[in-house]
């Protein structure tokens, strides 16, 4: 049995997506987490446009060119500014250290694989096999936004769970309409945006973007 | 005389010897070179005579001993026949050894020693051969009781006696669980036969609780993790060829006795059974693994080292009820063969190691690693007894290790056939942690044999000498059979193909086709096989070109001279790891796992001193509350204790009242 | 079974046997190169090993039979695995000797025999270079053996032959799994073959050593011996790392015509697959030895994530 290239890619794509989850899953450094993040936009546009290579579908193209203005450019610009005028380089330890971690994740690739089984029997697209990888790392962003101890990793984390639903749902049903996906891109945006206000209101009154200092509005009883 | 009489005689007469060597006037010397190797003898029987049992029928017998209404049922079947050649081959080698190694002193009075020591032989023969749940508990009763007298030889020494005390509580508790699980399995019918309970058909949930009562009970005296605690206590305190049986034989035991239950006296298996094995005896391997690799006394790491190889062990158990309960009988057989040649290589690797460390001990008198090193000068028979041992351990080509664990990856990398998604990808990642443990028991026997064998003597051994010929004639039995059984692992895998068959309803040799006596193989030749003897002769071969061909083109000229170590002032024994220094990267790198005690040495101390202790974590989650519960329970009743005689006449006339009530 | 099996079984050990040194050379060639040196020849470590059989053994005093037997058995068992692998021709006589799990266990015992022999003189580098080989080892041998899951998976079996022969006869097709696999394989044999960024090869510092440690007390033909043995281990590696993952060029069972060819294909791949190597040590730098837990632990990762991607997406990963 042979596959057409377009069928190969896409299943490459899919495995460098979850390739990057894990790296972000490990990676210390925050510069380092932003260009992971571009790096899985990037992957995504470039499977947005394959799909649409295979499947004729030319509003695709649009589709993968959004996803590259957005997230490949606009957003890591964002949050590159945003951790120069916070200061911020480093993360400090995660609430579990990461051999811990991988071994996590690594149960919950087996629960969404085993998930994704029966569904994909039933989409009928060219790629539903890559929706157990979609959201095997989907799983992954959320361990990555539970383990962390500072704001702006959980924000990527956010961020690349958005990742991981996009390509699930370009995998499922050849991408969504157009208005849909704009309101989508939309909303990602603005809560960028408020991200950014909350991370310099979070400083103001704690002077530290450790989130365990966010335990202190507590009541105490 | 059939061979089944041979085999009932075997353990009368190991009690006949007992009871001589009790009742015997004779000097020491005499008592060990009499006695002991008439115990051998026994055992060169009874493997002489179980072999052909394993492929004959099964014999029974009903014994006119027992209680009127309750005899003794005793029956030789191909699984009972297996693990009486352990038995047999393993006794036969340590009791040549305890000739030599009882004559110079080692353990108590004489007289007692032997007299345990062979009822501690007949009473395992009768546990494999029990075909009734009362002739299996007083067999088992009497193997702890034996075994308990003999672990406690040198009891003066307090730290014996608590390790023997601790052993004696979990063997009890243990015992007392099998009981409750024969209950079960004897379903209100109030037969205790074997033949009964497996005739018997239980419900799902009865099935499924004898299980985990055999798991547990059985665990007890195999050291599965958590009833474990007592093996690194009792294996260091029993003189070495005592460790060497219990080790080797007794542990295995309990094995059969799984084996039994679950295959034999229940009729239906459940997948998650398999997994609830499998992942407690990955999870023993492991943790056997990583505490042995820290350990500085030579005993408590081959003790370790039992754990970890009975986790091996029961995960093998728990593949092939896994595969058994999704009716894959054909790799069920092929992880069932795996699991019972480890059990044997296990037993025959772990004995040889064993009393390798009584020799050891006799000869330089110390036990802990940070003492000796450099034997391998002053005692070379023990040193090459030792090597044959550890390579085989540590899971080597050509030697046995290698090959039973081979058998049980291959039976490993089948695992994603399995019809359930989940445990199709579950399962071999768990491949991952048998490799792990089977990696870090090669880091641990490197640890052991190049801390006592090689190097320098870090302590003053230079009266260290070979071991008298009883000794070496135990030591070259062991060594002999581990390589043997390395390089023949097929003849060990058709003698086992009966077993499997009884068991799980296929033969290997149903899934073997066209292979010749030479090739271990998989399922299929071209899956994959493994020839341990063209190995052998491919490395002696190549080898010995060699030599020849360097020796021929160059020279072989030799000039000693001090070591070059860098250039570094003269070598000091000093300069070389301890224990503990081999075993730092492991301590560092799964530190969550100890429990580690440091104390550190301040620049300021007037005598700086570095002391590290290392403690098993389970024994503070798990005993210490339970013994705290059992110890509070004990205050309540206490309650009732005054010290005044007229409360205790009340207490008996208030029973005696209350029950003349009753009766009415 | 016939004469000309043996021949091509004869054939390849003896050209495997003899190119280790070269392909070593060649590696380190390339290093000098993209370390702007001059290098000291492709054929520097066949200059070496003649030397060294030149020399007197120099034994120290407290030397046992186990440190002189030891690097023979090492390089018996490095011309063993090396027959066992298929370079030139697949079905070999000596292939169903060894499947992949028991070569792994052929390296280990000759790393067993090293660390022992290292721990016999007693010095303090002999027993650092043992604990820190066995450490890397047990962590390695774990990720080595989920690497070739997947390709046991694929070709259902762990015989190199019948993967070899199941691997080469597909298209080109890109399995994500099998990439996934390849990156770990090439982890594992940094680590094992004591390449940058695991150890240097080339190192003097006690605090930076791991292979070199264990040769620290040899001299003469024993270090000779285990030179090329290490020379034959990395060949051995490399060619298992080709058998997998690059099948191509290999002929099959009793083609002696294409064996001109496979000589040729796999005297390209060595080529290539050195200068990888070397790019891949001039770029990175050596780890200190706590992290390398977690580099194993990440090759250990990535072959189960390319294991689990095969049993996702079935035939098509």
């Amino acid at each position: 049995m042979s596959f057409p290239l377009s069928h190969q890619v896409i299943n490459l794509m899919a495995c460098l997506l979850l390739l990057i989850a894990f790296a972000m899953l490990a990676q210390r450094r925050i510069l380092r987490l932003i260009y992971l993040f571009a790096l899985q936009g990037l992957v995504l546009s470039i499977n947005t446009a394959v799909v649409a290579l295979a499947t004729h579908q030319p509003h695709l193209y649009f589709s993968a060119g959004l996803t590259l203005a957005l997230k490949v450019v606009a957003l890591p610009w964002l949050l590159h500014r945003l951790i120069d005028r916070l200061n911020i380089r480093w993360d400090v330890e995660t609430l579990l250290n990461i051999p811990t971690t991988m071994l996590v994740g690594i149960a919950l690739v087996i629960i969404a694989f085993n998930l994704a089984v029966p569904i994909s029997q039933l989409a009928g697209t060219i790629t539903r096999s890559s929706l157990g990888i979609a959201m095997a790392s989907v799983l992954l962003s959320f361990l990555m936004m539970i383990t962390r101890r500072k704001a702006v990793p959980q924000v990527i984390g956010f961020l690349a769970m958005e990742n991981g639903l996009f390509f699930a749902a370009t995998s499922a049903t050849y991408g969504m309409p157009m208005v849909v996906e704009l309101g989508i891109a939309l909303d990602v945006l603005v809560g960028s945006f408020i991200f950014g206000i909350f991370f310099f209101q979070i400083r103001e009154t704690f002077d530290s973007l450790d989130i365990h200092h966010l335990e202190k509005l507590k009541e105490k009883a | 005389m059939s061979s089944f009489d041979v085999v009932l005689a075997v353990p009368l007469c190991w009690i006949a010897v007992g009871l001589f060597g009790l009742s015997s006037r004779a000097s020491r010397a005499q008592h060990a070179r009499i006695f002991f190797p008439l115990g051998a003898l026994g055992g060169l029987l009874l493997m002489a005579a179980a072999y052909p049992a394993l492929s004959g029928e099964p014999h029974s017998l009903v014994l006119p001993l027992g209680l009127p209404d309750l005899r003794f049922h005793v029956r030789l079947d191909s699984l009972a026949a297996f693990f009486l050649v352990l038995l047999g081959a393993v006794s036969a080698g340590v009791s040549l050894y305890s000739a030599g190694y009882f004559d110079k002193g080692g353990g108590g009075q004489i007289r007692l020693v032997c007299f345990q020591y062979h009822v501690f032989l007949a009473s395992m023969a009768l546990v494999l051969l029990a075909d009734d749940a009362y002739l299996f508990m007083v067999a088992w009763e009497t193997m702890a009781l034996a075994s308990y007298f003999l672990v406690t030889t040198d009891h003066d020494i307090a730290q014996i006696r608590s390790a023997g005390l601790l052993y004696l509580i979990v063997a009890h508790i243990g015992a007392t669980v099998i009981l409750l699980c024969f209950g079960i399995l004897q379903l209100g019918e109030w037969s205790y036969t074997f033949d009964a309970m497996r005739h018997n058909t239980l419900a799902a949930g009865w099935a499924s609780a004898a299980f985990l009562l055999a798991l547990f009970g059985f665990g007890a005296k195999a050291g599965f993790l958590p009833v474990h605690v007592w093996l690194p206590e009792a294996h260091p305190a029993a003189p070495s060829p005592i460790s060497a049986l219990m080790s080797g034989v007794m542990l295995k035991s309990a094995v059969y006795g799984l084996l039994r239950v679950t295959f034999d006296l229940l009729h239906l298996q459940l997948w998650w059974w398999g997994v609830v094995a499998l992942s407690l005896g990955l999870l023993s391997a492991l943790f056997g693994a990583l505490f042995a690799a820290v350990q500085t006394d030579m005993k408590r790491l081959l003790a370790y080292s039992s754990i970890e190889n009975l986790g091996i062990i029961l995960a093998g158990v728990g593949l092939t009820v896994l595969f058994h309960s999704y009716d894959m009988n054909a790799l069920a057989a092929l992880a069932l063969a795996a699991t019972l040649y480890h059990c044997l290589n296990h037993a025959l690797f772990k004995s040889l190691l064993f009393i390798v460390t009584g020799s050891v001990m006799h000869a330089t008198g110390h036990r802990s690693l940070g003492k000796l090193g450099g034997l391998i000068r002053f005692m070379p028979r023990v040193a090459a007894a030792g090597l044959v041992g550890t390579l085989a351990i540590a899971g080597l080509p050509p030697l046995n290790g290698f090959a039973s664990e081979w058998m049980l990856l291959q039976a490993f990398l089948l695992s994603p056939s399995l019809p359930n998604s989940y445990l199709s990808m579950l399962v071999p990642v768990a491949t991952a942690a048998l490799a792990l443990a089977v990696a870090m028991a090669g880091y641990v026997m490197v640890k052991f044999y190049g801390v006592v064998f090689l190097g320098l003597p870090r302590e003053e051994l230079a009266r260290a000498h070979d071991p008298d010929p009883w000794e070496q004639a135990g030591l070259l039995w062991l060594a002999l059979w581990c390589v043997v059984l390395g390089l023949a692992p097929m003849a060990l895998i058709s003698a086992t193909d009966p077993i499997a068959s009884a068991l799980v309803g296929a033969a290997i040799r149903d899934s073997v086709q066209g292979s010749s006596w030479l090739f271990l193989t998989a399922i299929r030749p071209e899956r994959a096989s493994y020839s341990a003897l063209l190995l052998l002769a491919g490395i002696v071969l190549t080898v010995a070109m060699t030599f020849l061909l360097v020796r021929r083109l160059y020279h072989g000229r030799v000039r000693r001279s001090a070591p070059w170590d860098c250039g570094f002032a003269p070598l000091d024994a000093r300069m070389q790891d301890t224990a503990e220094g081999f075993g730092q990267p492991i301590k560092q790198i799964f530190e969550p796992f100890f429990k580690l005690e440091r104390s550190q040495p301040s620049p300021f101390d007037a005598r700086p001193l570095y002391r590290s202790r290392i403690e098993d974590r389970i024994w503070y989650w798990l005993y210490v509350p339970v013994m705290r519960a059992v110890e509070w329970l004990s205050s309540l009743i206490g309650i009732l204790h005054h010290g005044r005689i007229h409360l205790y006449l009340i207490y008996s006339f208030a029973t005696l009242l209350v029950l003349l009530l009753l009766i009415q | 079974m016939n004469a000309g099996f043996f021949v091509s079984q004869l054939l390849q050990t003896v050209l495997a046997v003899s190119l280790a040194p070269l392909m070593l050379g060649w590696v380190n060639q390339c290093r000098a190169w993209l370390q702007n040196r001059t290098g000291a020849g492709v054929l520097q470590p066949y200059r070496l090993i003649i030397k060294l059989f030149h020399k007197d053994a120099v034994l120290a005093h407290n030397a046992s039979w186990l440190f002189r037997f030891a690097p023979y058995t090492v390089f018996g068992c490095m011309v063993l695995a090396v027959s066992i692998v298929p370079i030139l021709a697949t079905d070999l006589p000596l292939s169903p000797v060894a499947d992949l799990i028991a070569l792994v266990g052929l390296f280990a015992l000759a790393r067993v025999f090293m660390a022992l022999a290292a721990m016999d003189v007693g010095t303090a580098f002999g027993s650092l270079g043992a604990r820190r080989e066995m450490l890397v080892a047990s962590l390695a041998e774990p990720a080595l053996l989920m690497v070739f899951f997947t390709p046991a998976l694929i070709s259902q079996s762990t015989a190199l032959t019948t993967i070899v022969e199941t691997l080469a006869h597909r298209e080109l097709t890109l399995y994500p799994s099998l990439a996934f696999a390849a990156v770990a394989f090439v982890m594992v044999l940094l680590a094992e073959n004591a390449r940058i960024p695991v150890d240097n090869p080339s190192t003097h510092l006690e605090l930076t050593m791991i292979h070199e440690a264990l040769l620290l007390e040899y001299s003469a033909r024993h270090l000779a011996l285990l030179e090329w043995a290490h020379a034959l281990k990395l060949m051995t590696y490399t060619s298992i790392g080709i058998a997998l993952f690059l099948p191509w060029g290999i002929a099959p069972a009793g083609q002696w015509a294409m064996m001109p060819l496979s000589v040729l294909a796999f005297l390209v791949k060595l080529l290539l697959a050195g200068a990888a190597l070397a790019l891949l040590e001039a770029v990175s730098a050596k780890m200190r030895i706590f992290r390398v837990p977690e580099f194993l632990g990440m090759a250990f990762l990535l072959a189960v994530l390319g294991m689990l991607t095969r049993l996702l997406l079935g035939s098509a990963g």
